[in-house]
């Protein structure tokens, strides 16, 4: 059990009669890096923001970082980072206030805060920034701060949910030299992309059709399975057929 | 006469602080399907903006089919199609409502102009009644482009068409400029995708506000200045830390299934690193000569400028 940052069983989401999740069954295991692919309306959202404690499944089972989805959403909040394209960091307070704002939240002590602070300020190299209002960043110091910062108090795992949307090549790797260190710090890492070079630097990658989750392997084994040279051509196998999506 | 001409643009927001655009030229020829390749921030939308008559620049002109974008600018929106980078159509209309609104505004009717959208039209035909803000994310970019381009426009701007939308949705989508620029309109089209680029007849590669370079996708990755190797091993997180610990190493990126690296001199590389990676127990080792993308260009263009 302690091994597993995230097990779910026939894990389903209801709205109505729509089910935007159907019955996923899925473990990750620590130190994973874990690739949750799928197409738009797919159901990969729904299916994060119940891991995540935000929303309650309509039926199945699943713990995440020990804790259980249903009775146990606070823990479950208290133990993972979150990081989306679409929220990171509030932009009108500085590189500083950010940090001792979510390191609060996050519930690092005092003396915590001003070790993490002048960690994190170091490892990126935002020293002469720290003052700066986050909304004077470019976008991929941003994303690497926000990324920082939704790991400052040593998660179990960090759900990122298209962290690289939009940002530069050079800035994309360095995001994922990031989360490489992360997970060879323990950390487990769920992430979603739209970019399957990204796939390829993953674990374990899971793609959802439909609510189902219809491929779970390795990048190297699906490639294998779908006849396939690259991620971007298993998807797209698997993903045309998809009569929910983007179409 | 070009279908856009840039010359020495420069907007800077903040009072000067921030400047978006660095002193861009540009031209691009009618009936052509150009890409201006770039990440957030690069400037993309701002030239946009400029050149749809929306923003004023700091110094410089331009010119849209032949009309100035300040002096001209009620003719320019007159012939051109605009799809911004966010949804942008109203979502408490219905799909055939807002084309229909789109459609008065320009003076036109949806039958008019009807082939031109047809193709894109009857794939949401069967929600027409449906309000726009119930549609999926490809549906509401396939609507935004009939709204764009149900007058007829002679020159087209995406703003980010495919940003946010899956790798089926975005082919689909490419196929579907394909089409139109058999139309004879001029499309210009920016996108964050590397990958993207090479659908697009000429490219203008910006960052910072400035540009990389400007051509063909096939001319940008011809002068990529030194040979490429793909490298491959069974961890590919440990190679990565290996190899960037190699004596003649230049530059090493993660290219998702393999590193593209670059060499300081070009002496029998692949048998030096190979052994180099044995040495440090790495296993299934594999390396090849390749050649550059697009990214490759981009990352090269990037580092050079700094």
């Amino acid at each position: 059990m302690e091994d597993k940052a995230i097990i779910c069983k026939d894990l389903t989401k209801q709205f109505g009669d729509f089910v935007a999740v159907n019955k996923i069954s899925f473990e990750v295991n620590t130190g994973e890096i874990f690739g949750f692919l799928g197409a738009n309306g797919a159901g990969k959202t729904t299916a994060m923001r119940m891991l995540c404690g935000l929303s309650f499944p309509t039926s199945g089972e699943a713990t995440v970082a020990g804790f259980n989805v249903y009775g146990q959403q606070e823990k479950i909040k208290r133990h993972i980072g979150y990081m989306s394209q679409k929220f990171s960091l509030y932009e009108n307070l500085s590189i500083l206030e950010n940090i001792e704002f979510f390191g609060g939240i996050y519930g690092l002590s005092d003396r915590q805060l001003k070790e993490k602070s002048q960690e994190l300020v170091n490892t990126l190299g935002l020293q002469k920034a720290a003052k700066k209002m986050v909304g004077e960043l470019p976008l991929g110091w941003k994303q690497k701060l926000a990324f920082s910062v939704a790991i400052i108090h040593k998660p179990k795992i960090v759900f990122l949910d298209e962290p690289t949307g939009g940002v530069d090549p050079i800035t994309r790797r360095q995001f994922w030299d990031l989360i490489y260190h992360a997970a060879d710090d323990g950390i487990t890492v769920f992430v979603t992309t739209h970019y399957m070079d990204e796939a390829e630097y993953c674990n374990r990658i899971s793609i959802m059709v439909d609510g189902r989750i219809d491929a779970l392997d390795t990048p190297t084994n699906l490639k294998e399975r779908f006849s396939a040279d690259t991620m971007n051509e298993v998807f797209y196998e698997l993903a045309r057929g998809a009569k929910r999506s983007d179409n | 006469m070009n279908a856009i001409s840039i010359q020495h643009i420069t907007k800077t927001y903040d009072k000067g602080n921030v400047t978006a655009l660095n002193d861009i030229s540009l031209e691009v020829a009618k009936g052509e399907l150009f890409g201006l390749i770039g990440p957030d921030g690069a400037g993309k939308s701002s030239l946009f903006r400029i050149l749809t008559t929306l923003l004023i620049a700091d110094k410089g002109t331009a010119t849209v089919d032949g009309f100035d974008v300040v002096k001209d600018y009620q003719k320019i929106r007159g012939c051109v199609g605009y799809m911004p980078g966010k949804f942008s159509l109203y979502q408490d209309l219905t799909v055939e409502e807002n084309l229909t609104f789109f459609a008065s505004l320009f003076g036109t009717t949806i039958s008019e102009n009807y082939d031109l959208i047809k193709d894109i039209y009857l794939q949401i035909e069967p929600f027409k009644k449906r309000r726009a803000g119930k549609l999926s994310g490809g549906m509401k970019q396939k609507l935004a482009l009939c709204c764009a381009l149900i007058h007829k426009p002679t020159v087209l701007f995406l703003d980010e068409p495919t940003t946010g939308v899956d790798a089926v949705s975005r082919k689909e989508f490419w196929e579907m400029l394909k089409r139109l620029k058999e139309q004879q309109i001029t499309i210009m089209v920016s996108t964050p995708y590397m990958d993207e680029a090479n659908l697009c007849e000429r490219i203008a590669l910006i960052q910072n506000g400035e540009l990389l370079s400007v051509d063909t996708p096939e001319k940008i990755v011809g002068s990529y200045p030194q040979q490429l190797y793909a490298v491959k091993a069974d961890n590919m997180h440990k190679i990565l830390n290996d190899v960037r610990g190699y004596e003649n190493l230049q530059s090493v990126y993660a290219f998702g299934e393999y590193l593209h690296t670059t060499f300081k001199n070009d002496e029998a590389n692949e048998s030096k690193l190979t052994a180099y990676l044995q040495q440090k127990n790495n296993s299934g080792i594999e390396i090849k000569k390749i050649e550059p993308t697009i990214e490759d260009s981009f990352i090269r263009l990037m580092t050079e400028k700094s």
